[in-house]
């Protein structure tokens, strides 16, 4: 079995309703350094099989397919 | 005759009024198709309706694009003389299947929007909006939360310059503007075509302004116009 964390998030240039309402949320709580919020989605699969070496073009696969839009969104992860 | 089919998926709200819509106030034929149904060829017109399909889980569309129905409705898409109307998270399902280019990101409110909007038709001659008298502002609802359209300059350009830009959020008057604009939408779209012109994805609801009692009659226009195309040609 091995575990993968997928990050999906929006790619540069694509506005972030919700991490700009965070970063305003931010501002009023008095937190002045932070410059930018960037609102992003956070996946956990776990495979049957252990990570062998056809995993990562597997996960790049569903990555493509399903878990990210590459109209708008760009994905890393990490296999453990 | 001229038949329409109407798509349920699993979170399909606004099916039975698309069905209303072209079977009672227009008169056409027309069913519900079923998302595990692939046998869609017999239709003229194919409505996905709005509402949340499978829960709208990931993002809006994301998984509905793999239903059963939806292999079919590309090679439907593919054929002369057959044409399909996306509304609302119809719109969004298109998007995602890749028939439509863009995407929807959250409103700019961040807020669930439901509410009478104006729009205005770019393109007389199209398939969806050859009957709409030049000039004409359509007044016609939305309900939706991802209704941003997003697409990148060069995809923008384009569907400007092809003429694909069905409809634009506008003032009463007719203007597109950032005042007239609800969700923040870019170039104020709430709706395109395909390259081929058959397939249309619009955000406001054509099936909720089709009598005068809802407040609108406008809707009618855009199933009067296919009907009107498909007869012509």
């Amino acid at each position: 079995m091995a575990k993968v964390k997928v990050y999906v998030t929006f790619k540069d240039g694509v506005l972030d309703p919700q991490g700009k309402t965070v970063k305003n949320a931010l501002d009023k709580m008095g937190y002045k350094n932070i410059e930018e919020v960037r609102i992003g989605k956070f996946i956990e699969l776990e495979t049957k099989n252990g990570a062998g070496p056809s995993l990562k073009k597997e996960i790049d696969e569903i990555c493509d397919k399903l878990l990210a839009n590459p109209n708008i969104e760009q994905y890393r992860f990490e296999i453990e | 005759m001229i038949k329409f089919g109407v798509i349920t998926f699993p979170g399909s709200n606004c099916d039975k009024d698309c069905l209303w819509a072209v079977k009672d106030v227009l008169g056409h034929k027309a069913d519900f198709i079923w998302h595990e149904d692939g046998k869609i060829m017999k239709y003229d017109v194919i409505i996905i309706a709005g509402g949340f399909s499978y829960g709208d889980y990931l993002r809006a569309g994301s998984i509905a694009r793999f239903a059963p129905v939806m292999e079919g409705i590309q090679g439907f898409a593919a054929k002369k003389n057959k044409y399909i109307i996306g509304i609302c998270n119809g719109f969004q399902i298109l998007l995602e299947a890749g028939l439509l280019p863009g995407a929807m990101l959250t409103n700019s409110s961040l807020k669930f929007i439901c509410k009478y909007v104006n729009l205005t038709a770019e393109n007389g001659t199209s398939p969806f909006t050859n009957m709409i008298p030049k000039g004409r502002v359509l007044r016609m609802p939305i309900a939706h939360q991802e209704g941003n359209y997003f697409c990148d300059d060069k995809a923008l350009n384009s569907l400007i310059k092809s003429g694909r830009v069905a409809f634009r959020y506008s003032s009463p008057s007719g203007k597109p503007s950032a005042e007239s604009n609800p969700n923040g939408a870019l170039y104020n779209i709430a709706g395109i075509t395909n390259k081929a012109g058959n397939v249309l994805g619009m955000m406001p609801h054509p099936e909720r302004s089709m009598i005068k009692e809802l407040g609108s009659e406008d809707g009618r226009l855009i199933f009067e116009s296919v009907v009107n195309y498909i007869k012509k040609s």
